[in-house]
């Protein structure tokens, strides 16, 4: 079965940037994402937050068009500053207007 | 003499002791750790529990006995700050964004120091204000503003500190603080009762266990200490011991007893890292916490913890005797 593709974008940030990101992503558009904890290390290799955990894992389905907006902004107001990674991957889903 | 007697006996206790333990346990390589939640709860039952203690004292204690060291504590909470980022200046070389981030970590305070502090006095057998707490409370948050302030010009991101405020007013620490506070106001004396065996005779022991992981965080961040660089570090040491003795003088002059007066002293002296750590990296990103969290999280929490306290004790009977 063929299925519509929308893109999966991943981003792993501090744990203290968890509010402002989902901020971000709703004020692009995106209807949903999940959150989970992680932890691990990164080529800055600084954290400031030992009592909230490590890191965040954020995933989000949206359409190509939201994708790059929001990697703009993670580009713009993040990456210079914090220690964040993200990518995307694409994903097939069954209901694609679900992420419009 | 009785002063060392009383370093020895903070020293040889059981949450002293947990602390060196967790210390010695992660610089030796062990992967000592509680539970992560285990740890959230025990967070939880000491802020609640020293709140609601606190609170108790606060219903208990005349209005006009409480109204000077308030005041005193919030022009600490304005004073120390503000030294602490010109001594900076003049003894290392950070800029002044990291001087602003380690200001605001100074001028805040500890309650995990204010906690060991407490429990060694009252088993020590030095008496003290109960509503101590409330004055944790007040010096918790301004001197986070006065230290994002001081950064103004020098950060790039603009405004942000609207948002460092309201984590820091909506984080646990503040929340469950001065929730506990209220929560004690209300119930007084005779509602503490039915949970005085949960929140008094179980504390210390609830406190060693949450040494031992502080233990093993601050040798983390002993491994940022070459990062630090030695003006960082002898300030770690030595501003703490100003600022408490500054603390005392307020807490004399306000009016509280030596045991008062020398909790306000480590109050002043002691560093925070919950509440400020997350306010700062948000709002002054630029800022490094290998400076900030180094010296506030592995130098002065662990010189508070095991010389500190004695000392302040020991400066506020001199001082007030």
């Amino acid at each position: 079965m063929e299925l519509p593709h929308v893109v999966l974008v991943t981003v792993v940030a501090e744990s203290v940037l968890e509010h402002r990101l989902v901020r971000d992503l709703r004020d692009v558009g995106a209807h949903g994402w999940t959150i989970t904890d992680a932890r691990g290390r990164g080529s800055r290799g600084v954290r400031a937050d030992e009592f909230e955990g490590d890191n965040v894992r954020l995933e989000t389905l949206v359409t190509q068009e939201m994708a790059d907006r929001f990697l703009a902004v993670l580009a713009r107001d993040y990456f210079p500053l914090y220690a964040v990674v993200a990518w995307t991957t694409p994903a097939a889903v069954v209901r694609p207007d679900k992420y419009a | 003499m009785e002063t060392w007697s009383l370093a020895w006996t903070n020293l040889t206790s059981p949450p002293v002791l947990a602390f060196v333990l967790g210390l010695m346990a992660t610089l030796i390589g062990s992967d000592l750790r509680l539970p992560e939640p285990v740890y959230q709860l025990l967070t939880v039952y000491l802020l609640l529990g020293i709140g609601i203690k606190g609170g108790v004292a606060l219903r208990a204690a005349p209005p006009g006995e409480v109204l000077g060291p308030v005041l005193a504590t919030l022009v600490l909470g304005v004073v120390i700050p503000v030294l602490a980022f010109w001594v900076l200046r003049v003894g290392t070389r950070l800029g002044p964004v990291d001087r602003a981030a380690v200001s605001a970590h100074y001028g805040s305070t500890s309650l995990v120091t204010f906690t060991a502090a407490t429990v060694f006095f009252t088993s020590s057998g030095v008496s003290y204000e109960g509503f101590v707490t409330t004055l944790l409370a007040v010096l918790e948050v301004p001197a986070i503003v006065i230290g994002l302030l001081l950064a103004g010009r020098h950060t790039a991101r603009s405004a942000s500190w609207g948002e460092s405020l309201r984590e820091v007013l909506t984080g646990r620490s503040v929340v469950l603080l001065v929730g506990g506070l209220l929560i004690g106001f209300v119930t007084g004396a005779g509602g503490y009762e039915r949970v005085q065996p949960f929140f008094g005779d179980m504390f210390t022991g609830v406190l060693t266990l949450f040494l031992l992981e502080m233990g093993v965080i601050a040798a983390r961040r002993l491994r940022d200490l070459p990062q630090a660089g030695f003006g960082l570090v002898v300030f770690a040491l030595v501003f703490p011991i100003f600022a408490g003795v500054l603390g005392i003088s307020a807490g004399l002059v306000s009016g509280l007893s030596i045991g008062g007066a020398a909790t306000l002293g480590v109050l002043a002296a002691s560093a925070s890292y919950i509440a400020a750590p997350a306010a700062v990296r948000l709002a002054l990103p630029e800022a490094n916490p290998g400076y900030y969290l180094t010296a506030s999280l592995g130098i002065t929490f662990p010189f508070n913890l095991i010389l500190g306290i004695p000392l302040y004790l020991a400066i506020a009977e001199r001082l007030g005797g």
